[in-house]
C-alpha cells in the first residue's frame, strides 16, 4: 500500500518534470483567453480590406515574409534574410520546413501566386494591390529563394512585405473573400487556426501545435468583438473577458486603482494633428477665416508662416495629454516617436509660448487675431471633440476667436477631401519610416506618383518634394534617414501641419496575464502570456 | 379579403420604393464610402480604383437603375465592406434580434399584463400605487443607461449573469437559438429585459386604463347583477375588451423593437441586426443600409396586417373592407 503511495508520487512528480522540460505548463496550455477588441474585424481575407483589427486577425492566421516586432522593427518571418542583390533586385530567403494548416508546404511558388493574387480580390474597398505594384517580375531561383525586380531602385520592399501575408497556391487557387469569411479556407501558416467565425461577433481560434515559431501559450482564443466601450470595461471586470483593447481614457484611472488588473501600454504611431488650409493663395479668402465683424479678411493667413507657428505655440499641448487625454498621449512635433527610423532628434514639441504666438500674429498684421472655424471628428480618434474644444479656447485666448464644428467621421472625412475647412484635427498611424507621412500628407498632391493621397490642407513645398524623391530610390540605408529627416525637418520648420499628441495604445487584462504591447496598435492573441508566477 | 390584401400589397410596394429613393440619395449626400473604407495609405489611383471597383463613379440615376434591375431579381447588392449579399448579411443575423425582440416582447405581456390588471382592479391599493410609480420610472429612464446599470449589478458587483454576448446556441434548422440552452438564457435575460422595461411600463398603462373604463361599463355591471363570480367577469368579459389597444401597441412596438434594438444590442454585444445598420451606417455601407430598410419596411406593414386581422378576431365588429 505504502508502496503504491510512493509510486504514484513518484510518477507524479516525474510528469510534472517532463511538464517542465517541454517548456510550458500543462495547465496554461489547456486555458481559453476570451478577449474583447473594439473593433470589428470586416473579413477574415488578409487582402480584401487594409484595416487595423483585419490585419491584426490575419498577423494571427497567417504568416508574412518580414515580420514586425512589438516596436515595429523588421524581424524575419516566413523569409529568414533579405537583401538588394542588385539596385533593382531584392532576393528573400524563405523559411524551410513551413507547413500550412492543412499541411502543405510553404514555397516560393506561394509567394509568387500570394504577389499576383493582390491586385485581383474583387470588390475591395480598399486594396493591397500597392504592395505589389512596384514588382515588374518575381523570379523563383530555388523553392526557397525568390527575388523580386522592380523597375527603379525601391528600399521600401521589405517594409511593404510587412503587409503581405502568405497564401497557399493550391489551397487558395480559386478562394472568394466569401469562402474565407466562412472559414473554410482561412488556412494560413500562422500561431492560429480559425475554429468558427461568426462576422461581427466572434471568431474562436484554437492554436496551431505546428507553428515554427515561438509555442502559442493558450489552446483557445475567443476573439470577441464588443464595440460599446462602456461595456467592455464591464464585462473585463465582471471576468467575462481576460483581455480588452482600445481601454477608453475615462477608465484608466479605475483600472489602475483595481488590484485585479493590468494595464499594458506603449507610446504609438498615432499623431493627432491639425491640418491647415494651404491651399488659398495669399490674397485669396480661406472658408472659414473671417475677421471679427464676420467679414471676410481679403487674404488667407495660414499661408504667413509665422500666423501657422502663432496658432501652434498657442497650443498648450502638455495641458491637453494631461487633463484631456488623461495621460494617454505624448506631445509631439512630428510624425515619428523618439527610437523610430528617421525620427528628428532636434524637432521638439513645440512648447506653449501665448506672449510669443501674440506678437508674431500682431508682426504678421494681426494684432488683434482673426475668427476661425476649427472642424474635427467626434467620433474617430481618442477624445476627438474634446480635444479641439480645448484648442478652439487656447486659439482664443491669443485673440483668434475659434469656433469648433465637431461632425461624423463620414461626414467630415468627406468634406476635408474637399478642402472645405480652413483648420481641422485629423490623424495619422504611421508606418515606422519617415517617408509614409512624408509621401501622403506632406508631398505635394500628384495624381501620377501617388503624392500626397491624404494631404488634405494641400501643403506644397518644392524641398521637401526633391528631398523625398531622393529619399525614395535611395538603398542606402543610413543615407536615405538623413534625407527623410531632413525632409521632416523643413516641414517642421514650415509648420505644414500643427502636430499635437502621439496616442498611447492601452489593453487591459485581468492579473495573472502578461501582454507585449505594440505600437502598431494591432491585438493579437500571441502577444498575450500567463504572467510569471 | 383579397382586395384588401392586394391593396395593402401596393401600398407596400410603394413605400419600399420611395424608401430605396430617400437612401440613395441620404448616402450620397451624406458622403463619400470609399473615402471612409479605403487604407489612409492608399493612394489616388488606388482610390479610383476601389470608386470604380464598388460601382461608385456612374452617376446616382445610373446606380439607382442598376440597384433597381437587381432589385427585381431578388439581389439587393452587395455589401462594400463584407463582400456578401446585403441580403444574406441582415437574413443572418435576424434570428438573433428577433429572439431578443420576442423574449422582451412576451416579457412584457407576461410581467405587464397582471400588474395591470391588478392595478386596474385595485387602484387605490399601496400595491398598485407602488406598480404605477414604478411604471414611471420604465418611461423615463433611458436605455443605455439601464443596460449599463443592469450589467454593473449584475453582472459585475453580483456576478450572477454574463455580462455580454450570446452564448451557446442550439441550431435549427439552419439558424441558432439561444433560448434553449441554459447558458444561452442567462445571456438572453439582461438584454431582453433592458428591451422590455418600457413596454412592461406601456403594457401597465394600458391594461389598467382600459381595466378602469371597462368596468364602469353596463354590461360588466349586468354580468355582476346576474351573479357571475369576479373571476369569470375579470377574465371573460373584461380582459377581452382590454386587449384591442394593447395588442395593437404590443403589436407596433414589436416592429420597432426589432427595427431599433439598436442600443440594447450594441451594449450586451448583441451580434443581431441593429449592430449591423449602426456599423453600416457609420460606413455608409448603402446596400446594407438600403436592404435593412426595406426589410423593416416590409415588416411594419406584415404586422400592420396581422394586427388589422387580430382586431377582427377579437372583435367581430371589425370587418377588413376595402373601402
Amino acid at each position: 500500500m505504502r508502496d503504491s503511495i510512493r509510486m504514484a508520487a513518484a510518477a507524479a512528480v516525474s510528469a510534472a518534470a517532463m511538464a517542465g522540460a517541454l517548456g510550458a505548463s500543462p495547465a496554461a496550455a489547456q486555458q481559453v483567453l476570451n478577449m474583447g477588441v473594439g473593433s470589428p474585424v470586416t473579413s477574415l481575407d488578409p487582402h480584401y480590406h487594409q484595416l487595423s483589427p483585419n490585419n491584426a486577425v490575419s498577423d494571427m492566421i497567417f504568416d508574412k515574409l518580414v515580420g514586425t516586432d512589438a516596436a515595429a522593427r523588421n524581424i524575419p518571418g516566413l523569409a529568414t534574410e533579405w537583401r538588394a542583390v542588385g539596385p533593382t533586385t531584392w532576393e528573400f530567403k524563405l523559411r524551410p520546413g513551413v507547413k500550412f494548416h492543412n499541411g502543405n508546404d510553404f514555397t516560393a511558388e506561394d509567394v509568387v501566386f500570394t504577389i499576383q493574387r493582390l491586385p485581383n480580390v474583387p470588390n475591395s474597398p480598399s486594396s493591397y494591390a500597392a504592395y505589389a505594384r512596384p514588382i515588374v517580375r518575381m523570379e523563383i531561383v530555388d523553392p526557397l529563394t525568390i527575388r523580386f525586380h522592380t523597375a527603379a531602385p525601391y528600399p521600401l520592399m521589405p517594409m511593404d512585405m510587412t503587409n503581405v501575408r502568405i497564401l497557399d497556391a493550391t489551397t487558395h487557387a480559386n478562394a472568394a473573400t466569401e469562402d474565407f469569411n466562412a472559414g473554410r479556407v482561412a488556412i494560413g501558416t500562422g500561431p492560429w487556426r480559425v475554429l468558427s467565425h461568426r462576422s461581427g461577433d466572434r471568431i474562436e481560434f484554437e492554436r496551431n501545435p505546428n507553428f515554427w515559431g515561438e509555442a502559442p501559450a493558450f489552446q483557445r482564443v475567443n476573439y470577441r468583438m464588443v464595440t460599446n466601450d462602456a461595456t467592455r470595461t464591464a464585462s473585463l471586470l465582471s471576468g467575462d473577458l481576460d483581455f480588452i483593447d482600445q481601454v477608453p481614457t475615462s477608465d484608466l484611472a479605475r483600472l489602475r486603482r483595481d488590484q485585479n488588473m493590468r494595464l499594458s501600454e506603449t507610446v504609438g504611431l498615432r499623431l493627432i494633428f491639425l491640418g491647415l488650409d494651404h491651399l488659398r493663395a495669399e490674397n485669396e479668402n480661406s472658408p472659414f477665416i473671417t475677421d471679427h465683424e464676420g467679414k471676410p479678411l481679403g487674404r488667407n493667413p495660414l499661408r504667413d508662416v509665422r500666423v501657422r507657428r502663432a496658432l501652434s505655440m498657442a497650443i498648450d499641448r502638455k495641458a491637453i495629454a494631461e487633463r484631456v487625454m488623461e495621460g494617454a498621449a505624448t506631445p509631439s512635433g512630428q510624425f515619428l516617436p523618439p527610437g523610430t527610423f528617421s525620427h528628428v532628434p532636434d524637432v521638439q514639441a513645440p512648447a506653449y509660448n501665448p506672449d510669443m504666438a501674440r506678437r508674431l500674429l500682431a508682426e504678421a498684421g494681426y494684432p488683434n487675431g482673426f475668427r476661425i472655424t476649427l472642424a474635427g471628428p467626434n467620433d474617430r480618434y481618442i477624445n476627438d471633440s474634446r480635444i479641439i474644444q480645448a484648442v478652439g479656447q487656447m486659439w482664443t485666448r491669443i485673440g483668434v476667436r475659434t469656433a469648433v464644428e465637431a461632425q461624423t467621421w463620414s461626414t467630415f472625412v468627406g468634406r476635408a477631401g474637399r478642402q472645405e475647412f480652413s483648420s481641422f484635427l485629423i490623424g495619422w498611424g504611421s508606418n515606422p519610416d519617415g517617408s509614409h507621412p512624408l509621401r501622403n500628407i506632406l508631398a505635394t498632391v500628384s495624381r501620377e506618383r501617388g503624392w500626397g493621397a491624404s494631404n488634405r490642407g494641400r501643403f506644397s513645398n518644392a524641398e521637401v518634394d526633391s528631398l523625398l524623391t531622393q529619399a525614395l530610390v535611395e538603398l542606402d540605408e543610413p543615407k536615405r534617414e538623413q534625407l527623410l529627416i531632413r525632409a521632416q525637418r523643413i516641414a517642421a520648420e514650415q509648420v505644414a501641419v500643427i502636430p499635437l499628441h502621439i496616442q498611447t495604445n492601452i489593453w487591459a487584462m485581468r492579473r495573472g496575464l502578461t501582454h507585449t504591447p505594440r505600437v502598431d496598435e494591432l491585438t493579437r492573441a500571441q502577444d498575450v502570456r500567463p504572467a510569471a508566477q | 379579403m383579397s382586395v384588401y390584401l392586394l391593396r395593402r400589397l401596393i401600398q407596400a410596394l410603394g413605400v419600399v420604393l420611395a424608401m430605396s429613393v430617400i437612401v440613395f440619395i441620404g448616402v450620397f449626400a451624406i458622403g463619400d464610402p470609399v473615402e471612409i473604407l479605403i487604407s489612409p495609405d492608399a493612394d489616388q489611383m488606388e482610390r479610383e480604383r476601389a470608386i470604380a471597383a464598388l460601382g461608385l463613379d456612374l452617376p446616382l440615376w445610373q446606380q439607382y437603375a442598376i440597384f433597381l434591375g437587381k432589385a427585381v431579381q431578388g439581389d439587393l447588392g452587395r455589401s462594400f465592406v463584407f463582400n456578401e449579399p446585403a441580403l444574406q448579411l441582415i437574413l443572418q443575423r435576424m434570428p438573433a434580434t428577433l429572439e431578443l425582440a420576442f423574449a422582451a416582447t412576451f416579457g412584457a405581456i407576461l410581467i405587464g399584463l397582471p400588474l395591470g390588471l391588478y392595478a386596474g382592479l385595485k387602484p387605490n391599493s399601496v400595491g398598485s400605487k407602488a406598480i404605477m410609480a414604478g411604471s414611471i420610472l420604465g418611461f423615463s429612464l433611458p436605455t443605455f443607461w439601464v443596460g449599463l446599470m443592469l450589467i454593473m449589478v449584475f453582472a459585475v458587483q453580483l456576478g450572477w449573469l454574463p455580462s455580454t454576448g450570446r452564448g451557446e446556441t442550439v441550431e435549427i434548422l439552419g439558424t441558432r437559438w439561444s433560448f434553449l440552452t441554459a447558458d444561452g438564457l442567462s445571456h438572453l435575460l439582461m438584454p431582453a429585459l433592458n428591451l422590455a422595461l418600457f413596454k412592461i411600463s406601456l403594457v401597465i398603462r394600458l391594461t389598467r386604463a382600459g381595466v378602469r373604463e371597462t368596468m364602469l361599463m353596463d354590461y360588466v355591471k349586468f354580468a355582476r347583477a346576474k351573479g357571475l363570480s369576479p373571476f369569470r367577469v375579470t377574465f371573460v368579459h373584461v380582459f377581452k375588451n382590454i386587449l384591442i389597444p394593447v395588442v395593437t401597441v404590443t403589436g407596433l412596438e414589436f416592429g420597432s423593437t426589432i427595427a431599433f434594438s439598436v442600443v440594447t444590442e450594441s451594449i450586451f454585444a448583441w451580434p443581431g441586426m441593429g449592430k449591423l445598420i449602426i456599423d453600416s451606417i457609420n460606413v455608409l455601407d448603402r446596400p446594407v443600409i438600403v436592404a435593412y430598410l426595406m426589410i423593416v419596411v416590409m415588416m411594419f406593414i406584415t404586422i400592420n396586417l396581422v394586427v388589422d386581422l387580430m382586431y377582427s378576431v377579437l372583435d367581430p365588429r371589425v370587418r377588413l373592407e376595402s373601402k
